[in-house]
């Protein structure tokens, strides 16, 4: 039995649909613009579920006006990591929230091997279960590569 | 094998994301210049320009034969004639006070008032927020100054402190070629306007020959002439809910004669500080009859001593 058929990592926002184009990115970056949100891009090659804190790419973009200019630096991080995850997250400094309101995957490697689910017998009949990424054996930077 | 989505992602309209931009799609696109400047609200934009601004008036005409160009652009583009997008930088060149700032302001509504730019906002800057203080720090900081103008206007005062060829090592050079390189590629994004002295502004360009030729449109703000001074300084006083008493208009007019003969005279900006020591003089003159119960034209009047009373007139004051 599969749990995952399409064998996609599925976090944040959008993740079971197919990926967003540009054009969509943008609607979701110019809505958060409007409500005020700080954008930044993040990236991985560690998508591990625990992993909550993604690298920064640059610091996060307040006072903008316009989605472009965040467009802008998502490109240039597609450049350095194309085989990475990339992720947008917007931050809503609204006093009293002060915490993420969207996240969402903008980029995946091309192949995504997913995670492993490891049993470990304890005494008696108990089980302990940890998540393992199959692409995490390779060290950071080699992950992911193709072929 | 691509199907048909049978999802929609919240956010997204009915229409294609693509082209998202064009607002009131469910109109008829416009055929009369009438119609784009009544859609557009433009047309206010004029009259608040010539209304507001006095004099100026080379500017006021190329700031209209852009707008016409614009206009004529949108009904080309409404008849499927596809024509590139027009470089829209600009460079205002002119002697201090003569209203730049001013009508970069005006100039990003109209822009945005004809679709130009997506949000019309004024991001004003010199060059200490893009040029950094060591290797490294200026481009993360004029790429961060620009992505905040994306959409709207970026205009630079006293652009030519950019560029100092006394220094070969100065980091200008590596904030002018992040512009050029955004100004070039990101034209639907972002217009850029150029502002400072004319003399210096053209050595600036005589070294940047690239930033010259990406400047579609030069625009030369004259000094204000003196009864356009005269105006300009009894209209800002209106703002500021004085006016002057008798006679005392004729010593402003005295007053700017003399003052603009002397050096430092920036324009409107001078008038403007002119104005505010005068509004001292008043309150200090005001001040010195605290039994006195003052009424509303006491208080609002500017009278001849409070003008006289200046330095320009030879004597010891302010």
């Amino acid at each position: 039995m599969m749990t995952n058929p399409t064998g996609r990592l599925t976090q944040g926002q959008f993740s079971f649909l197919p990926d967003l184009t540009d054009a969509e990115i943008a609607l979701q970056i110019e809505y958060g613009l409007r409500r005020g949100y700080a954008w930044s891009v993040e990236y991985t090659d560690d998508p591990h579920p625990r992993n909550t804190y993604w690298e920064m790419y640059g610091i996060p973009m307040f006072d903008l006006k316009d989605a472009a200019g965040v467009m802008l630096e998502l490109d240039a991080c597609r450049k350095a990591f194309p085989d990475h995850y990339i992720r947008m997250v917007a931050f809503d400094a609204t006093r009293g929230v002060e915490s993420i309101a969207m996240s969402f995957i903008v980029n995946r490697p091309k192949r995504e091997p997913g995670f492993q689910l490891e049993r470990q017998e304890i005494g008696g009949r108990s089980m302990r279960y940890t998540i393992r990424g199959y692409a995490a054996d390779a060290p950071e930077g080699e992950r992911y590569r193709e072929g | 094998m691509p199907t048909a989505p049978t999802y929609s992602i919240p956010g997204s309209t009915t229409a294609a994301p693509a082209d998202a931009a064009p607002p009131r799609a469910d109109t008829q696109p416009e055929r009369t210049v009438a119609e784009v400047l009544a859609r557009s609200n433009v047309q206010e934009v004029f009259e608040e320009l010539e209304r507001d601004l006095v004099g100026l008036a080379p500017v006021k005409q190329r700031i209209r034969d852009i707008a016409a160009l614009l206009v004529i652009d949108k009904l080309r583009l409404n008849l499927g004639l596809e024509a590139q997008t027009p470089s829209l930088h600009m460079c205002f060149t002119g002697n201090p006070g003569t209203g730049k700032t001013t009508v970069a302001l005006r100039m990003a509504q109209i822009l945005h008032r004809l679709g130009y730019v997506r949000k019309g906002h004024l991001v004003a800057v010199t060059r200490d927020d893009l040029v950094g203080q060591y290797i490294g720090h200026t481009a993360p900081k004029t790429r961060e100054v620009l992505k905040k103008a994306m959409g709207g206007v970026l205009f630079i005062d006293e652009a030519y402190y950019l560029y100092r060829p006394e220094n070969e090592r100065d980091y200008g050079q590596e904030a002018i070629e992040i512009l050029l390189q955004v100004m070039e590629n990101q034209r639907d994004d972002l217009v850029v306007i150029l502002a400072g002295y004319k003399d210096r502004m053209d050595t600036f360009f005589r070294s940047n020959p690239g930033l010259s030729s990406r400047i579609a449109h030069h625009i030369d703000f004259p000094d204000y002439g003196h009864e356009e001074l005269l105006e300009i300084g009894e209209r800002m006083l209106s703002a500021m809910n004085y006016r002057f008493g008798p006679a005392a208009r004729e010593a402003f007019a005295e007053y700017l004669e003399r003052r603009r003969a002397q050096p430092h005279f920036a324009n409107a900006r001078s008038v403007r500080n002119a104005l505010d020591r005068m509004r001292l003089r008043q309150a200090s003159r005001l001040f010195t009859e605290p039994g006195r119960q003052l009424s509303r034209d006491d208080l609002t009047t500017i009278e001849p001593e409070d003008i006289r009373a200046s330095r320009v007139f030879g004597g010891p004051g302010t």
